[in-house]
């Protein structure tokens, strides 16, 4: 009996599983306004927040409105506020015509000709409440299986278990989706050094291997540009606590993340959908929420996050599972922590008993059951900012 | 099912991982090999199946994780204090300029 879920579909083909009512700050500067909406709001919105946006130069201006444009095109995504306070270095404009464009119900809230902040709210809170009801009366539903899903991986206060079982089990379910159609990112470019020969074999196009590579040199050139060891950064504290000394050694159990079968398809860059299916790379950083943040741009509608150490952190528009493969930090942390992989050093599962198990909380995931961290709200996200703010 | 008392990625390696807390002077045997721990093993923690001489790769995953900066003793830990990364080394000149 094959698999199926009952998604959202959007005008694109792509689809959700979930239906969001958005509050996307387009700024630093118009997220205040964007909070209090979703605070004042008396239905479930979600409220993207934005430290960035002005005053950003070249590759972090043309990434920000590529992210953003990425987010609000993510198929959890059902419909859109805006908020902007208007003189923002921005592309609203654009932004605002791409999002209208994808049939998703979509309004922009301009502070500036709104007459100010608290005139502002009101109207936001009218605006979000049409909204509401255009998304109700759009909302499409569709009967959906794997390989209409892509799956973020994403590893963060790792520990040595990481790569002896949490991450091996996040691997078998990479496999196992690759398999079904589907696609798969794996991201943390900095937690590639070490381990970016292994991946770079498993790259058949040549093109795609040389960008693989590229963006594994970048991000070391841009480390060892700073002047110190790298350890203490990548490892982080926590990592070097936990057992692992290097970032090679963290790497290498990274990428177990990757599974043991699937081909890496192509090297996408930091927010930017994959044109291949399959399991792809994206260029993100180590920092867990900036790497989820560009894979949920890229198309992710659900996540996977191996912590060792115990990291709560989910995102706003995603289902995000948590496993670890300690099992002192799944007894510690239980309330934040889906599966436990721990199972695994403790001698009483192996990774695909674990793996079986991983792929049935996201198949239940995909199907409308709440994840830990949707049910405490514990979200973050930040666009990844690398150049100077002017 | 018991757990293990250690983890070894490959066989290749020449560090195996603690999987729960390993007293100073408990014998370990791997691959038919027996030693006995120079020192308290914490759960997660690398420690050396063999002497490794300085400047030498340590060995996990079957692939390098960096370099002994120290002798290490057969039995004793590996970690930040003998083990130093190859990578990321802004702080040493002339360091990693990649192909």
């Amino acid at each position: 009996m094959t698999y199926t879920f009952d998604g959202f579909l959007r005008d694109d083909g792509s689809v959700g599983i979930r239906n969001h009512l958005v509050i996307m700050p387009l700024s630093i500067c118009a997220d205040p306004l964007a909070e209090k909406i979703e605070q004042g709001f008396k239905h479930p919105a979600i409220y993207l927040r934005n430290q960035s946006g002005c005053c950003q130069i070249g590759k972090d201006y043309d990434r920000n409105a590529r992210t953003l444009i990425g987010l609000g095109t993510n198929p959890n995504v059902g419909a859109l506020l805006l908020v902007v306070l208007g003189c923002e270095g921005v592309p609203v404009d654009r932004i605002y015509d791409t999002l209208a464009k994808s049939g998703r119900p979509t309004k922009l809230l301009h502070i500036q000709k709104s007459g100010g902040s608290i005139k502002s709210l009101g109207i936001g809170l009218a605006m979000l409440d049409e909204l509401r009801e255009e998304l109700a009366a759009k909302t499409t539903r569709i009967t959906a299986s794997i390989d209409s899903l892509t799956l973020g991986l994403e590893c963060g206060g790792s520990d040595t278990t990481s790569g002896i079982a949490a991450n091996p089990s996040m691997g078998w379910v990479t496999d196992r989706c690759v398999e079904a159609g589907g696609t798969v990112i794996l991201s943390e470019t900095t937690e590639i050094i070490g381990a970016e020969h292994i991946l770079g074999a498993r790259t058949p196009d040549p093109e795609e291997r040389k960008k693989l590579v590229a963006m594994v040199n970048a991000i070391e050139q841009r480390a060892i540009a700073a002047g110190v060891n790298i350890r203490g950064s990548q490892p982080t504290p926590g990592n070097i606590k936990g057992g692992l000394t290097t970032i090679e050694e963290k790497s290498l159990g990274c990428i177990y993340k990757a599974g043991r079968t699937s081909p890496v398809m192509e090297a996408v860059e930091y927010g930017a959908k994959p044109r291949k299916k399959g399991l792809v790379f994206m260029d993100t950083p180590g920092q867990d929420v900036e790497s989820m943040t560009g894979m949920a741009a890229g198309g992710a509608q659900i996540m996977i996050f191996s912590t060792g150490l115990g990291s709560p952190v989910g995102f706003p528009l995603t289902p995000v599972i948590k496993i670890t493969g300690n099992p002192t930090t799944f007894k510690n942390m239980s309330d934040d922590l889906d599966i436990n992989a721990g199972t695994i050093i403790d001698g009483e599962e192996d990774i695909a008993q674990v793996g079986a198990r991983l792929f049935e909380c996201m198949k239940a995931a995909a199907r409308g059951e709440l994840t830990k961290s949707e049910k405490s709200g514990y979200h973050a996200i930040a666009i990844l900012k690398d150049e100077i703010t002017l | 099912m018991a757990r293990n008392v250690f983890y070894q990625a490959s066989p290749l390696d020449n560090v195996v991982t603690a999987l729960l807390d390993i007293p100073t002077g408990q014998t370990v045997t791997v691959n038919e090999l027996s030693f006995a721990t120079l020192e308290s093993i914490p759960f997660g923690y690398k420690f050396a199946l063999c002497d490794i001489k300085q400047g030498d790769a340590v060995i996990k995953y079957g692939e390098q994780i960096g370099l002994a900066s120290m002798q290490i003793s057969t039995g004793s830990v590996v970690h930040v204090h003998n083990l130093e990364s190859c990578r990321g080394r802004g702080d040493i000149p002339d360091s990693g300029a990649r192909s």
